[in-house]
């Protein structure tokens, strides 16, 4: 009982702290975007070249042109407060559909190699630990070390040129262009699509959790405890699975949470690189065709699945383990 | 009594760096023999950091990487190959470590006890023993399911030794059993030890408590500067200490507060620092000669055993 209270408590401080974050995460953009030379207004109609009066109008009004900044801002946080994020300049649609679209297939694209390369990461991580000095384990810590230093963008280049352009196993980019809703994309095709970008993310996103689960587990090998199982006994995968992975997953998950803002930025480049139609492609044609309304949006939500990641990397790591758990309500 | 354990030449040491790539051997224990039979209890006194968690651990096949073992260490007459080693632990010999740390802080304390088992039939079965030890060991059903670290000083001690005692051993090698416990419950363990030697249990109890050491052993093996230096009768722990041979042992026992707190000047020399000579040369108030260059052996005079050069002939003539 005494926990869930402290867990809602704990939820609800976070809560409140993560709103005021938003709140000047938007405004930060907002004053950046409005001090910048691009005018919402002016691209929208150089974008669609004849608009009617009317609807110059209903533009002035979203974007209060013509008044007073903080005028402005506080009626574009009414109009967000109210769902209305505006209508996206290259996707001609309401920003929140775009986004809803476009960040179910990034979802889709960052949770898969985010598992995959947790799972993938973590089971490395074990096998190089538990085998520690050894040739496989020598392996493994250069193919880290070479990912590590390696920036994205390139091994996406290098997975594009091998897998795409030489073998053809996959294509080179999504068909559909940009500022075209994908509703016609067959599952099929949407799958292939996704498989290299995938794959591509996970490969980044090993390294770290890889040589973290590895340096945690010899970590916990030398440890009192360790010795002790030992000592009575146990030996081998049963010991290391027993009190070694039993004492590294719970740090193991929390780091693999606390990597959604790499996930994200990895996003971005990787789906820029394969034209795949995700939020980060997004992002960046609306940063380059300046659509306003859409860039704001994306900048709330994406602040919002980073924080997310925090937020249960937090949880995990202060409530799931026994000593706080138990502790608590021996309190 | 049959010997179970032997312990013979035993030295540990650890690759330390010095400057740049220098390295150098650091000795933490030098040429260590003792032994112990069955239903005897056996401790060996020595300072804090004078090595006595690596003895116990060298027995185990537990030492640090960085550590490097010399000599024999032999059970049943047999010299045990860390392979052997791992063969016999948890089953023959087993450890009391030192403090609840040695515990799992993630799994419930009955999971640890019974440890791996291969089948449910097997872990009902010890299972049921294990309630059963814990049972008289005075620690109730509750106790199975708690972590280490919802375990008072006193439960934790008693959880370490009833866990040793769930593989029906032969040797039981405590480490440390006493510190930071109060009076009773420090009567409480050393019965425990006690109770052990009755069953014909052979244990060795490592401690620096030399009040504890006095209680229960039969034989009292003294560590100086990673030296056994005298392993003596607890008998000989009486009178004025005239039954004591290595002039350590008897400064060590003119300073018990019963014996007047009399304290010798100086300190052991610190791993690293030990003179070429007898490590105790500094401080001997009978030195002589060759004590200065050259090392006593550890002298075997049938059950004690003394590192001095005083009694090369025999106790007599050392006296
Ligand atoms: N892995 C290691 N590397 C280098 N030196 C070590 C290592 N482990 C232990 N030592 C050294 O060995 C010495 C003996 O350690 P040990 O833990 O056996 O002492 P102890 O007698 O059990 O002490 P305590 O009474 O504190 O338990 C210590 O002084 C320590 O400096
Ligand atoms: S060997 Fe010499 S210095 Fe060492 S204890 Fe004996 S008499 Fe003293
Ligand atoms: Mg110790």
């Amino acid at each position: 009982m005494l926990k869930n209270e402290k867990l809602l408590k704990f939820l609800g401080k976070k809560i409140v702290r993560f709103i005021i974050l938003l709140i000047f995460v938007i405004i930060l953009s907002f004053l950046l975007i409005d001090m910048s030379p691009i005018n919402p207004v002016k691209t929208y109609i150089a974008n669609l070249g004849v608009v009617s009066p009317e609807k110059i109008a209903i533009l002035e009004s979203y974007w209060g042109v013509n008044e007073p900044i903080t005028t402005k801002l506080i009626n574009w946080l009414a109009n967000i407060l109210h769902g209305d994020f505006g209508t996206s300049l290259i996707f001609r649609a309401p920003v929140l559909d775009v986004i809803k679209e476009r960040f179910t297939a990034s979802l889709v694209l960052m949770l898969t190699s985010w598992l995959f390369s947790g799972v993938l990461g973590f089971i490395l991580g074990v096998v190089a630990g538990f085998k520690k000095d050894t040739v496989v384990d020598k392996a493994i810590k250069v193919y880290c070390y070479i990912l590590q230093s390696a920036p994205t963008f390139w091994i996406a280049l290098l997975f594009l040129m091998v897998f795409s352009v030489y073998l053809g196993w996959f294509p080179t980019g999504l068909g559909v262009p940009v500022g075209t809703l994908s509703e016609n994309v067959s599952f099929w095709d949407w799958l292939h699509r996704l498989i290299l970008p995938m794959i591509t993310l996970s490969v980044v996103g090993i390294a770290s959790i890889t040589l973290f689960t590895r340096d945690k587990l010899i970590e916990v090998m030398n440890s009192d405890y360790f010795l002790f199982a030992k000592a009575r006994g146990e030996s081998g995968w049963n010991l290391i699975i027993r009190h070694g992975i039993r004492n590294i997953l719970l740090p193991a998950i929390t780091l693999q949470f606390l990597g959604f803002s790499e996930l994200f930025g990895g996003a971005v480049l990787v789906e820029q690189i394969f034209t795949y139609p995700g939020i980060g492609q997004a992002a960046v044609s609306a940063g380059l065709k300046s659509d306003v309304p859409l860039l704001l949006g994306i900048v709330i939500f994406s602040a919002i699945f980073v924080y997310c990641g925090n937020l249960i990397a937090d949880v995990l790591y202060n409530f799931v383990d026994p000593r706080i758990k138990e502790g608590e309500e021996n309190e | 009594m049959e010997k179970l354990l032997d312990v013979e030449n035993v030295s540990i040491s650890f690759i330390q760096y010095t400057q740049g790539l220098n390295q150098r051997d650091l000795k933490v224990i030098t040429d260590l023999t003792l032994d112990i039979s069955e239903g005897e209890i056996l401790a060996v006194l020595g300072s804090s950091g004078s090595g006595k968690s690596l003895l116990a651990h060298a027995i185990f096949g537990i030492l640090p990487e960085n550590a490097r073992q010399n000599g024999k260490i032999k059970y049943n007459g047999k010299e045990l190959s860390q392979k052997d080693k791992e063969e016999i632990r948890g089953k023959d010999i087993v450890l009391v470590p030192q403090s609840v740390n040695f515990l799992d802080p993630l799994m419930k304390i009955s999971d640890q006890a019974i440890g791996h088992t291969e089948n449910d039939e097997e872990k009902k079965a010890k299972k049921a023993k294990q309630r059963e030890i814990f049972e008289h060991y005075n620690l109730g059903p509750e106790v199975d399911d708690m972590y280490p670290f919802q375990l008072s000083g006193g439960m934790a001690r008693r959880v370490l030794v009833s866990t040793a005692l769930l593989s029906d051993p032969k040797l039981v090698v405590a480490d440390e059993p006493t510190p930071g416990l109060d009076q009773k419950t420090v009567e409480e363990t050393l019965n425990h030890f006690k109770h052990m030697k009755e069953d014909g249990i052979g244990v060795l109890l490592i401690t620096h408590d030399i009040h504890a050491a006095l209680e229960v052993a039969d034989r009292i093996g003294i560590f100086y500067s990673g030296y056994v230096i005298e392993i003596a009768l607890k008998e000989d722990f009486s009178g004025e200490g005239e039954n004591l041979l290595h002039p350590y042992t008897k400064a060590l026992y003119k300073a018990l507060p019963a014996n007047g707190f009399e304290l010798t000047k100086g300190h052991q020399p610190l791993h690293g620092e030990i003179p070429k000579g007898c490590p105790y040369y500094d401080r001997c108030e009978m030195k002589f000669g060759r004590c200065k260059d050259e090392r006593p052996e550890l002298i075997d005079l049938g059950n004690k055993k003394v590192r001095c050069f005083k009694y090369e002939g025999g106790i007599e003539d050392g006296t």
